[in-house]
């Protein structure tokens, strides 16, 4: 990096989001196709294998987390309207929904507090600060619902949105596994258990295993994310009065 | 064309519920919000048109791109990932396990309960 002409090129990169946002893809089309050329091994998750690629390319070259998010944050803002997006498959499936709802609806409610009420709990209890705690309380709901909701109980959107990822990619892994081993076959209680534990990652790779697991963790995860932004404000307070910190 | 529109009418819905929270003060997020107005039009309308569809399923098929940039944060976490190793990753990894087992216990017995028996047949397992 002796000459001035490469110095310059470097400095113009760094500065625009051009150099963020093509990296985000290129590792992602990477990631991808490694994932593919495992069999969709569930331990090549191609959201573990980007961020690795990436965080380590980010170290190398001493770019700053918030100089990659001029990039990055195209990406991450198209989090909102994938939210907003979730209507459709929610009113896809929704005869099947309705003929569900009675089990879907405790389904959802217990999940959502057993999530939060956990995190919490078990935080508290390995002596974790009362900011980690609520980062980690809305876990399991997607991103820009989980960054939202820590905000307001006192967590750290930044660290929530981090959490968050490596919640999706905990259940993504270790969640057909799991299914086998308590011997739940049926794709629809599968679905559910991994929209509402790893919302969209946990739905990424639900549809791997069939179209109707993913289409039933997307609702689950739709839902979910509309339970946990009501229900989980109200479980810190209810708690926070029953055991205090 | 039809991915233009539908996009642009996912951001109105996100606006909408964005400007929404923020008048009522309702303490869920806007995207939220968002996604349930939608999904009332959706039922009212009776059906979801092309461009909706076209860009919900684009935007859907690559979600976990989008955690992505996230992801990527917890270089700026490092130090306090590390002071507080244990408590984040035990609850952490034990609360997602724990969720993930009881819902999918809790939803097949309740629908082994409550749901009239569906004729269909699923050949679920990979």
């Amino acid at each position: 990096m002796n000459e001035p002409g490469l110095q310059d090129i470097w400095v113009y990169l760094s500065a625009s989001p051009l150099l963020g946002l093509t990296i985000t893809l290129v590792a992602y089309g990477l990631a991808y196709r490694l994932y593919l050329k495992t069999n969709s091994n569930p331990l090549a998750n191609p959201v573990v294998t980007s961020v690795a690629m990436l965080i380590i390319l980010l170290l190398a070259t001493g770019t700053s987390y918030s100089d990659y998010f001029e990039g990055g944050q195209f990406v991450h803002f198209l989090l909102g309207p994938a939210t907003v997006a979730l209507a459709v498959p929610l009113y896809q499936q929704f005869s099947r929904l309705r003929q569900l709802w009675l089990p879907v609806t405790i389904s959802l409610f217990c999940g959502v507090v057993i999530a939060a009420g956990s995190s919490i709990g078990l935080a508290r209890l390995l002596g974790g600060s009362t900011e980690i705690q609520m980062s980690l309380a809305p876990k399991s709901a997607t991103a820009p619902v989980a960054m939202g909701i820590s905000e307001k109980i006192g967590g750290l959107p930044s660290l929530t949105a981090v959490l968050v990822v490596i919640t999706g990619i905990t259940g993504a892994v270790l969640g057909t596994k799991l299914f086998e081993w308590i011997r739940v076959r049926d794709d629809t209680a599968r679905g559910i258990a991994m929209g509402v534990a790893a919302h969209g990652i946990g739905t990424a790779r639900a549809f791997q295993v069939s179209s109707q697991m993913g289409a039933f963790s997307g609702l689950a995860m739709a839902l979910s994310a509309f339970a946990t932004a009501l229900l989980v404000p109200w479980l810190v307070d209810l708690l926070e009065a029953w055991i205090p910190a | 064309m039809q991915f233009l529109n539908g996009i642009t009418l996912l951001l109105v819905y996100q606006l909408i519920g964005e400007i929404t929270v923020r008048l009522l003060g309702v303490p869920i997020p806007g995207p939220v919000l968002g996604m349930v107005m939608l999904f009332v039009t959706l039922m009212i309308r009776g059906k979801a048109p092309e461009s909706v569809d076209q860009a919900s399923t684009a935007l859907l098929s690559h979600l976990s791109l989008l955690f992505v940039p996230a992801g990527v944060g917890m270089m700026a976490h490092f130090g306090r990932i590390a002071d507080e190793w244990l408590p984040i990753t035990l609850a952490l990894l034990l609360s997602t396990v724990i969720t993930m087992v009881a819902t999918a216990l809790i939803m097949q017995v309740t629908t082994r309960w409550f749901a009239k028996p569906l004729a269909e047949k699923e050949g679920g397992d990979e």
